[in-house]
Order: C-alpha cells, then sequence, then structure tokens
C-alpha cells in the first residue's frame, strides 16, 4: 500500500488525470454516444525493445462519423533511428517536422486521448509500442479498451470467406481492398489513422445491418 | 501543427465550388473543422420534416439522392454525385428539412458546419452566389416535378433564391373572369378565348368561388363528347375549389398547388369558400414569381395588359442577359433567346396600341423593324428604328391612310421607349412620314436607292436592307426583299457605293497600334466600338449577302456561315470575322450592363490589359474583310 501511494505521488500531474479517468465504474453507454479514436504508429522498426515510435496519428470517431477536429498527429525526436523502414513511412532524421521529445509526444497523446476507446489494426503492435515507450519514462500502461480492426473485420466475414486458416491477420491494405477504401497517405501515422477509422466505420454499419448492436459485442 | 488529413480533405474540396474560390488557408480551416460520414445504400443522411443539422454536406465518394415525400409517394428531386452538394436549406433558413437525402449506393459524406463556413459566405460573393444557385436549383426542381412539362431552365436565375426563403407573397390575378352556374360551355369558352384565360371560376350570388373550369375540363369532358357545348358550367366545374387568403406566400402556394394536385387556387377575402372572391392563381404565377425562363416570359408578355408592365419584364431580361454573359453560353443562342423576347414585347406592344386607337387599321399593313433589331443582334436597348408599310389605296385616300399608321405608331414608339427603346435621334421611326408608306412607294424608294446612289441613300440602305418583319402581313416584307434583290442583281454600281462606306469606316487602331479614340463632340476620348469595328464587319457580311444573293439571311454572325460555305476558299477569313463579331457583342452587352447605357462608347481606361488584347485581335479580320471589298468591288477607283 505504501509502495503503491508513493508511486502514484510520483506521476506527473497528466497521468494521474488519465488515472483518475478510470478509477470509477462506467455506466453502459450507447455505442452512439462512446468516443473512439482510430490511431496508428510509425515506427523505426518491429522490436519492442530497441525500435523507437517516430510519429503517432489519431483521430475520433463520434455519433457515426469521423470528427477531423478532433484529432492528432505528432511526430517526435528520437536518438534510434533506421534507415531501412524510411522508405516506407517517409519520416527522415531531419526534415523540417516540428518535433517533440517522446516524453512530451506521450503527454499530448494521453491527454488527447482520455478514456475514450482505442482502434487501431494490428492493435497488439501499436499498444505495446506505446506501453512500451510509457514504461520508459515511469509511467503505467494504456488503461483503454482497444478494438483491433484486424479483428473487426473477420466478424463481417463469412467463415467460407475468410482464407484458409483460423489465424490468419488480415493486412490493412487487404482492407482497404475489401471494403474499397482509398489507400492515399498509407503508411504515414495519420493516414492509417484516418483509414483505420473508415473501416470502422464500414464495418460497425455492416455488423449494424442485421440486429441493433452494443458495444459488448465488438469486444467478443 | 500539421494536420494531413485536413490537407486531404482540402484537396478534395478545392476542385469543386464554391471551395475553389476560398484561400487556400481558410479552406484548410474549414477541412479541419469537417465530420466524415459514412453512410450505406438506403440510409439517411437527414430526413424530411426533422429539423435540420447545423451543416452542410458534400459528397466524397458515391452517391446521394434527395427525395421528396407527398403523403405516400416519393419523388426523387436529384442526385449527388462527388463533389456535389446538399442540405444547403440551413444556411437560408434554420428549420425542417424538406427534403429527405437517402444514400444511392454506399457513400463517404463530408458534413460542413455552417458555423465554421458562415463568414465565408457572407464575406465572398461566389460563394454566396453559388450556395444560393444550387438551394434554388434544388429546390425548384421539386416543385416542377409535379409538371414536367414545364421544367424550369436549370441555367437560369439566383435572385429567386432569395424569394424562396420566403415569406414574400406572391402576386395574383386580381381580377378574375368569373361566370354563374347556369352559364352554357359554350358562353363561358368563348369568353375565355376573347379574355386569353385558361379558367373561370364559377361564383353564387354573393360570389362566393363555387366551382372552376379550367382549359382542361373542357377538354377532357367537353372536346371528349361528354357533355355538350349547350351544357350549364355547373355540370362540368370542378369543386369545391381550393381556397386560401391572399397573404398567401410562395412557399405555400408552391405546397398547395402540388398537394392539391390543381392548376389553380382561388384566393377569397377570409380564405375560406363562404367568402367574396377576390382573386385566383395558378401554377403560371408560381413559375412568373420564379423568374427568368424564356418561354415563361414570352407567355407572360402576351398576357400583359399595360405597357408599364412589359418594362418589368424587360428588366427581367436584363437580368437573364447578365446571367447569360457569367455562364458563357453561346452567343448565338443569347442572341436568339433575346431576339424572341424583344420581338414578342415590340408586338405586344403594337397590340395594345392597335387596341387603342378608334378604329381598327382599314387596310392591311406591315411593321419592320430595321437596323440591329432587324438582325436580331440587338442584346441591349438601343434606338428603335422601325417602319410601316401598308397596303396600296387610291389616291385621294391615301393621305388619311398614311395619317392613321402615323397616329398608330406615335403610339407604338410610345410604348416602346416606355420599356427603354429610346427614341431615334435621326427619326428612322414608323412615326416619320417617310417611313410610313404605302408598299408600291417604298418599292419606288428602294429602287431609287439602289439606281441613282446618294450617300445619304447608302447610308439610309445599309439601315432599312437589315428590315425583319415583326408584325402584320408578311407578304409584304416578302415583296420589299425581292425589290432589293432584283436591284442588286442589275449591277453591282449599288453595292461597290455600299462597300466604299465600309471601307471608310474611321479604323479602330493608329500607326503604333493605339487604340484611336474620338477627338470631340460628347464622347471624347472613348472609343466608338461601333463604328469602328462593329459597323465594319456587318456592313461587309450585308453587302456579301447581296452580292450572293443570299435572301432571308439577317443575321451577322449567320451570314458569315452562310459566306463561309458559298466561298469556301475565304472561309478562314468569313469564320474569323464572325469570331470577332462574337467578342465584340459580347464585350458590348458587357459593357452597356454595366454601366447601364448602350455600351458603345468604352471608356479605354477602364479596361484591363487583358481585354485590350482580346479587342485588338478582333481588329485583324476587320483589316482583312476590308480588303477583300477593296478588291472585290474594285473600290480603289471609287474612293
Amino acid at each position: 500500500m505504501q509502495f503503491w501511494f508513493k508511486k502514484n505521488k510520483n506521476y506527473p500531474v497528466f497521468w494521474q488525470n488519465y488515472l483518475n479517468l478510470f478509477s470509477k465504474k462506467k455506466q453502459k453507454q450507447a455505442v452512439q454516444d462512446i468516443r473512439f479514436i482510430a490511431f496508428d504508429t510509425e515506427t523505426t522498426g518491429f522490436d519492442y525493445t530497441h525500435d523507437r515510435i517516430l510519429s503517432i496519428g489519431a483521430i475520433a470517431i463520434k455519433k457515426n462519423a469521423i470528427d477531423v477536429s478532433d484529432q492528432l498527429e505528432i511526430y517526435l525526436d528520437q536518438e534510434i533511428f533506421n534507415k531501412n523502414t524510411v522508405e516506407i513511412h517517409g519520416i527522415r532524421k531531419n526534415n523540417g517536422l516540428t518535433k517533440v521529445i517522446e516524453k512530451k509526444a506521450l503527454e499530448f497523446f494521453i491527454d488527447y486521448i482520455g478514456d475514450a476507446i482505442l482502434i487501431a489494426h494490428h492493435a497488439e503492435f501499436d499498444k505495446k509500442m506505446i506501453n512500451k515507450a510509457l514504461s520508459r519514462h515511469n509511467l503505467g500502461t494504456l488503461k483503454n479498451r482497444i478494438l483491433d480492426t484486424g479483428i473487426l473485420f473477420k466478424k463481417i466475414k463469412h467463415q467460407v470467406y475468410l482464407t484458409n486458416q483460423q489465424n490468419v491477420h488480415y493486412s490493412l491494405d487487404e482492407l482497404c481492398n475489401d471494403l474499397k477504401i482509398s489507400k492515399s497517405d498509407r503508411h504515414t501515422a495519420s493516414g492509417d489513422a484516418f483509414i483505420t477509422a473508415l473501416a470502422f466505420l464500414k464495418i460497425l454499419t455492416k455488423l449494424k445491418k442485421n440486429k441493433k448492436i452494443e458495444i459488448s459485442d465488438l469486444f467478443r | 501543427m500539421k494536420n494531413t488529413i485536413a490537407e486531404r480533405i482540402q484537396d478534395f474540396l478545392k476542385q469543386f465550388p464554391p471551395f475553389d474560390s476560398l484561400q487556400a488557408e481558410d479552406l484548410l480551416l474549414i477541412s479541419s473543422q469537417i465530420k466524415v460520414l459514412y453512410v450505406q445504400k438506403g440510409e439517411y443522411v437527414f430526413k424530411q420534416e426533422n429539423p435540420c443539422n447545423d451543416e452542410f454536406y458534400i459528397v466524397r465518394e458515391g452517391a446521394v439522392g434527395l427525395y421528396r415525400n407527398f403523403d405516400t409517394d416519393q419523388s426523387l428531386v436529384d442526385i449527388c454525385d462527388a463533389g456535389d452538394l446538399f442540405g444547403l436549406r440551413v444556411i437560408i433558413i434554420k428549420k425542417e428539412y424538406r427534403m429527405s437525402a437517402i444514400a444511392d449506393e454506399e457513400s463517404i459524406v463530408y458534413a460542413i458546419p455552417t458555423q465554421v463556413f458562415e463568414p465565408f459566405i457572407e464575406e465572398n460573393k461566389e460563394v454566396n452566389k453559388f450556395l444560393l444557385e444550387t438551394f434554388a436549383a434544388h429546390a425548384r426542381n421539386y416543385f416542377t416535378e409535379t409538371d414536367k412539362g414545364q421544367r424550369i431552365d436549370n441555367t437560369i436565375s439566383i435572385e429567386v433564391a432569395k424569394d424562396l426563403s420566403t415569406l414574400r407573397s406572391i402576386s395574383y390575378l386580381k381580377k378574375p373572369i368569373t361566370c354563374l352556374p347556369k352559364d352554357t360551355v359554350r358562353d363561358i369558352a368563348e369568353r375565355m378565348t376573347s379574355k386569353k384565360v385558361s379558367c373561370i371560376v364559377i361564383v353564387d350570388k354573393d360570389k362566393c368561388p363555387v366551382g372552376i373550369i379550367t382549359d382542361r375540363d373542357l377538354r377532357t369532358k367537353i372536346a371528349t363528347g361528354m357533355f355538350a357545348v349547350t351544357s350549364s358550367v355547373d355540370q362540368i366545374m370542378t369543386f369545391p375549389v381550393i381556397t386560401y387568403p391572399k397573404t398567401i406566400t410562395v412557399a405555400e402556394a408552391q405546397i398547395a398547388l402540388i398537394k392539391q394536385d390543381v392548376s389553380h387556387l382561388c384566393i377569397t377575402k377570409d380564405g375560406t369558400q363562404n367568402s367574396k372572391l377576390i382573386g385566383i392563381l395558378s401554377d403560371h404565377d408560381l413559375l412568373v414569381s420564379f423568374g427568368n425562363n424564356p418561354s415563361v416570359l414570352i407567355k407572360e408578355i402576351k398576357r400583359i395588359k399595360k405597357v408599364q408592365e412589359l418594362r418589368y419584364i424587360r428588366k427581367q431580361v436584363e437580368k437573364l442577359l447578365k446571367t447569360y454573359l457569367e455562364q458563357d453560353i453561346p452567343t448565338i443562342h443569347i442572341i436568339n433567346i433575346i431576339s424572341e423576347i424583344n420581338d414578342a414585347l415590340t408586338i405586344r406592344i403594337i397590340e395594345l396600341a392597335i387596341k387603342k386607337m378608334i378604329y381598327p387599321p382599314p387596310v392591311s399593313f406591315c411593321f419592320l423593324v430595321l437596323g440591329s433589331q432587324g438582325r436580331r443582334e440587338q442584346l441591349l436597348l438601343t434606338d428603335q428604328d422601325n417602319a410601316f408599310i401598308f397596303e396600296d389605296v387610291e389616291e385621294e385616300y391615301y393621305e388619311s391612310t398614311q395619317h392613321y399608321f402615323i397616329e398608330l405608331a406615335n403610339e407604338i414608339t410610345k410604348g416602346l421607349h416606355t420599356i427603354g427603346y429610346e427614341y431615334c435621334p435621326a427619326e428612322m421611326m414608323a412615326s416619320n412620314p417617310r417611313w410610313c408608306m404605302s408598299l408600291s412607294k417604298w418599292e419606288m424608294q428602294f429602287k431609287d436607292w439602289m439606281t441613282t446612289p446618294t450617300e445619304e441613300g447608302t447610308l439610309l440602305s445599309s439601315i432599312f436592307f437589315d428590315f425583319q418583319y415583326i408584325y402584320g402581313n408578311v407578304s409584304m416584307a416578302d415583296k420589299l426583299s425581292k425589290v432589293v434583290f432584283e436591284g442588286v442583281n442589275k449591277g453591282n454600281r449599288f453595292l461597290a457605293l455600299l462597300g466604299v462606306s465600309a471601307i471608310q469606316k474611321p479604323s479602330p487602331l493608329g500607326f503604333f497600334k493605339q487604340f484611336l479614340v474620338e477627338q470631340n463632340g460628347e464622347h471624347k476620348d472613348t472609343f466608338d466600338i461601333k463604328t469602328r469595328a462593329m459597323m465594319v464587319l456587318i456592313d461587309a457580311a450585308r453587302i456579301l449577302v447581296l452580292y450572293h444573293n443570299v435572301k432571308g439571311v439577317n443575321n451577322t454572325l449567320l451570314r458569315y456561315d452562310k459566306l463561309a460555305e458559298i466561298e469556301p476558299n475565304n472561309r478562314e477569313l468569313f469564320e474569323s470575322c464572325a469570331k470577332a463579331f462574337r467578342v465584340l457583342i459580347k464585350f458590348r452587352t458587357r459593357q452597356g450592363l454595366l454601366h447601364h447605357n448602350s455600351g458603345r462608347f468604352i471608356k479605354l481606361n477602364t479596361l484591363s490589359k487583358n481585354d485590350k488584347l482580346r479587342l485588338k485581335r478582333c481588329f485583324r479580320p476587320v483589316r482583312d474583310i476590308q480588303e477583300l471589298l477593296r478588291v472585290r468591288f474594285q473600290l480603289k477607283n471609287l474612293i
């Protein structure tokens, strides 16, 4: 008890505020009223320990609409750099973008997401990257509930059409093709976040078509 | 901070009006406030009767249909594709939606908050105009939906949008034609014909409306033989009538006409069927209130009973002209429509003038318009040039006959003056005894001009040769043009003289390629676009069609078309002349509309560099065609 209390005291204000949002038990909300946030990270690579986040893009979905005024796009100043992934995301070390240090970026991100339900494609990866970064700065882990469009997508596909194996994970490109989403700005954090948001809306609409949907259905 | 998503939205929006006329940073600001909606086929963006959302929409992908419901019927008003705006009603009035927007296919729609956009509507005229236009087009479409035959031309009218907002009450026919229930169908049909109305209201002894008969009733119930023409009107009338008080607004009238599926509403004192009839409102009145459709205007002209009211129509025409020019509608199309309306106006004025005379015309006659109206290329109202031909009468009656027509002409020219035509300073009007003659005197006059050409004669004939029949006995006009062409055949000396006057027109440019302006007089220091450029093209076209004996083509542009056909080796020159003329006429019209005058004298310092260059480009064909005349008619020896 003593230990927990002490540690809590050391947390910066933004993290304490963040934790407070989750302290009370939530009342059940209709899907309509929930703030969802689709987000994506671009990283130097796929190693959770060595690689670093280069940018975070996020955009909110409220009342079945993507709200462009409620978005976040940040670029991080990182020491670690991997020239192999530059080709994918196009973020060079010094390219004139306004960058913030990792700690500041996390603060922006945490303040921005609040207690929204997060959505990401291959969410596990983005979640782990963020959690690793948080722990580097002696903070806890993400408390938000997180949805994965890769998994949600399977819900609207009939078993027969799922490509053979059960655990196959659809890439964002495949998702775009199937849901007819334009692939502009693929491989920028904001672009992918937007595509993910659109994919989420489309999946949600398709799911709603059959029945009234509760938020809990999405986490099944 | 960077906002990639807003930038992409901006990239999309800037391709479409009205966003294309906004500054990049403003558009980015708007883009960053947008909501992105995804709708599946059949899903509503908004529903009719629901309160307006505080946003309007643009289709990003897919298609959204606008539908209007009446009871159980649903009719499609419009389909919006990528880049189309809809849901604009909120900008005009924040009330319930009048239509539903339903996705026609899977669509992505951007919702633009009105709050963010409103400042730009007020600031930016282009934006304002475009939005009103789009809204008006949708609003009109749903009205005309019930009446497909009279679909209003979409390209016209912006002003109406303001009326649609609409507490404005509508004007209606104040003293409707009425009859009693026991009148016979034949009687009322005769009355309707003589009064030129399409409906008649049946009233009881207290003047309360009990029924209505329209052209449709006569068609479906009498012409089919269902009832005899001797039947009494109460047997075939439609009843009860739909009544409204005179405070009815445009919007209410629209809805009432559509909902009740009728073409006429009765206006009564207290709005019920049990009070006195004070007027009648037809779908036609409503269409007129929507504005500037040429065919509606022409119909309206035919019904008007006072010259003053025609003046109002002529003002509408000016608005129409402005819109046409802004929309870059082909010149020949504009010319055709406006000439058609001008002719209708003139005809109506003649009809009204004849009614004013104590007795009808004693002999048959023919009213001609001359000059630009005769060539059917008059866009702005300029001077009136016209003439009367009347049938030959015996010598002893000649004077009194001429006297009658001069008086009639006085009435006509006065009417034309009222609607905006200036009196001709040279008195080339039918009210001048010289231009009001019997057919044989006219024939002699034309022969005289052609056989013994004088300078005055050539000037006059250049105006008179472009005559256009407007009213009366067309065969007289034909006889006269026959005389003209026969005279020309006899020798080209006359044409040569006409040619001299064409090449002696003052040239537009000086030695240093500068514009030459008037040296003195009222229009000192202005550029005379008519004399220095247009007249040469007009004269040359006339001379050459006379030379080729081409009959019945009066319009300068059509004349050049015809010439290009006849002389393929000069096709290029004629085409460039036509092109130059098109530019010049548009130029002059724009100037005229801008300065509320004939547009003839142009102040050079008001022109942009670009305008000056465009003008100068037109002068080359002017010079070339003068050269052609010089060679063809060997004018060198004549000057």
